[in-house]
């Protein structure tokens, strides 16, 4: 199944059958799919005039209680950024996608992961975050989408999946769960479902009270500390004592480095790699672990953008061992043998972090 | 406001009991007493969700007694469309000013009424911008003067005041749009009708429903209440008429 479609058929099975969208490539296939299938299943299907218009709906369908999500890729995500911002605030659970491509401004259309400050760090105004689901195979896609809506509606806080332009474009075989059981959740009683036999509920971010708006700062802040605790998602490759590098790289780029350690361990190098999973909350205590570990010389963080997450893993590992970057952009996805060369650099380096470069 | 057995002018069931915190004479008042004067005559409050904009009535779910949604500004009519096209079985109102709607907020409105979303839109128009505190506005009227145009709008870098029930009336989309006002006992009235007439089309599952309503702001014209109401008659009323200017019915339905 190509990964666009499997997203869209992933959030029908997680019970997401209210949809809202603007095209953009490499996402459009979604919208295509939902709107032959929508009708299927008697859920509805929205093509709005913006970005910006669509996320807004997001807003109201949110505000319903139902699961809602919308698709979109880079520019598109940053006309969301209002509503998303909003919804944080008004704690409303909905899932968004992003299918990233190069940017900034009109970029171009070829996978990337430049969007990673934008929906690690906020990307809207205020205090929130987003937790942040990276698949990096077609199933992983189907499997985080739907987990996508799980921890939005656990947390009443708008989810991310982002993938690149691969992760979108790519066909590869899928299973969806025979009967998908997830665990228990609390109810949506705060949802606006008409003020009968109980006071109006009230949907809002606009605290004009100073004490209020604190107040709520903390509920969220409370929530991404919980997020920190408990829906860390990573997963290692060939990770082992004798490891001398690291790699950290997410996506369908940790695939790419996979083949790079698998081809550096018969020239007699071993290098591990861990892949994060969630992006926010970010895996920084397993990658401190790794990164201590006596034998590793060298951290290696491989990215389609110009070192963003090696902020974050530089943060991780506190100087513990020397942090690398290796990346490219622009859609250029970087080769096996690249990746392999800037191991070896990272090995011979003598000691401190390098800044981003792009090539030695 | 207290109520004894006595009273016969009585506060709807659909507003709270509660001081507002709009500038003496302005019309807001008047205008959510006649929204919720209709959600009352229709029997909806309790199957009711407003969308209140950005703006002097950013807190107007504090006034009604309905579930409400507080949108970004200008947003409200796609809010309003998300709620309503997986409830359409309930009540879905946006209450907007002139900058919310005409101004950052024109797309959007736009197209939820060629859309033809089945909500009902209270678009209160009196010229200027209030909570910032009397800026120039899409629907300032050329000449007027507001802190953004101390000189007065000049309409060669400006342009003209948009009038947004008769633009909206060019969508061929069917719907019900009406101009009315507040500056008089018998336009209160008028506007009564309007509005609930507006819900009945949602209620009906007709049409997108938009009632224009010029407004007062007597704080940023700078004129006082009774001189706001005379202000609204001679010069907003002239600019933008009163009237029908798009219904639902064929012809043998109007009324």
């Amino acid at each position: 199944m190509k990964g666009n479609e499997a997203i869209a058929e992933a959030a029908l099975r997680a019970g997401a059958n209210n949809y809202f969208c603007y095209p953009i490539t490499p996402q459009t296939e979604v919208a295509e799919y939902l709107a032959r299938r929508m009708p299927e299943v008697g859920g509805v299907f929205l093509q709005g005039e913006s970005e910006l218009a669509v996320a807004n709906m997001l807003f109201g369908a949110a505000s319903t209680g139902k699961r809602c999500f919308t698709t979109s890729s880079s520019p598109g995500i940053s006309l969301m950024q209002e509503a998303i911002s909003y919804m944080a605030g008004a704690q409303l659970p909905c899932v968004i996608v992003n299918i990233m491509r190069g940017g900034p401004g009109l970029g171009g259309i070829l996978p990337a992961q430049s969007d990673y400050y934008q929906a690690v760090k906020g990307g809207g105004h205020g205090d929130y975050r987003l937790p942040v689901l990276a698949p990096s195979s077609i199933q992983e896609a189907v499997d985080l989408t739907m987990l996508a809506f799980h921890i939005a509606d656990k947390y009443r806080n708008p989810a991310m999946v982002v993938g690149d332009g691969m992760i979108g474009q790519m066909m590869e075989a899928v299973e969806f769960p025979e009967k998908y059981i997830e665990p228990p959740l609390p109810p949506k009683d705060w949802a606006a479902t008409g003020a009968k036999g109980r006071d109006p509920h009230i949907i809002k971010s606009l605290f004009l009270d100073p004490v209020a708006l604190e107040k709520n700062s903390q509920v969220l802040h409370e929530k991404y500390e919980q997020m920190k605790r408990d829906e860390v998602r990573f997963e290692n490759y060939s990770v082992s004592p004798e490891n001398e590098a690291l790699i950290v790289a997410y996506g369908t780029m940790a695939r790419i480095c996979q083949t790079a350690i698998d081809e550096l361990g018969s020239e007699g190098i071993s290098a591990g790699l861990l892949r994060p999973i969630t992006l926010f909350p970010f895996p920084e205590k397993q990658i401190y672990d790794e990164a201590s570990k006596k034998n590793i010389k060298a951290v290696l963080v491989v990215e389609m953008s110009m070192a963003q997450m090696f902020e974050d893993v530089e943060r991780a590992v506190v100087g513990k061992k020397p942090v690398h970057f290796f990346g490219r952009t622009g859609g250029i996805v970087p080769t096996p043998e690249e990746v392999m060369s800037a191991v070896r650099r990272s090995l011979g380096a003598e000691s401190g972090a390098k800044r981003p470069r792009k090539k030695s | 406001m207290s109520e004894t057995p006595d009273t016969t002018f009585k506060r709807p069931e659909s507003l709270r009991d509660t001081v507002t915190h709009y500038c003496p004479g302005c019309t807001h008042g008047v205008i959510h007493r006649l929204v919720a004067e209709a959600l009352d005559d229709l029997g909806v409050r309790e199957n009711t969700v407003g969308v209140a904009p950005v703006g002097c009535s950013v807190l107007c779910y504090n006034y009604f007694k309905t579930d409400f949604l507080e949108s970004p500004h200008g947003r409200a009519p796609a809010l309003a469309t998300g709620f309503k096209r997986l409830r359409p079985d309930m009540i879905v109102f946006t209450y907007q000013g002139d900058g919310d709607l005409a101004s950052i907020g024109m797309a959007e409105i736009v197209h939820a009424a060629n859309r033809g979303e089945k909500f009902t839109t209270i678009f209160v128009n009196n010229a200027i911008y209030g909570m910032t505190g009397g800026q120039m506005a899409p629907t300032t009227l050329p000449g007027q003067i507001t802190t953004t145009c101390p000189a007065g709008r000049d309409v060669t870098q400006c342009g003209y005041p948009i009038r947004v029930s008769e633009l909206l009336s060019t969508l061929a989309t069917p719907a019900f749009i009406q101009r009315v006002s507040v500056h008089s006992p018998q336009h209160i009235i008028l506007a009564k009708r309007a509005i609930r007439r507006a819900f009945e089309y949602q209620l009906a599952g007709r049409c997108f429903s938009l009632v224009e309503v010029l407004s007062t702001c007597p704080t940023n014209w700078g004129v006082t209440p009774s001189d706001a109401l005379k202000w609204l008659e001679q010069n907003l009323m002239r600019y933008f008429p009163l009237g029908v200017f798009k219904t639902p019915d064929k012809p043998k339905e109007q009324r």
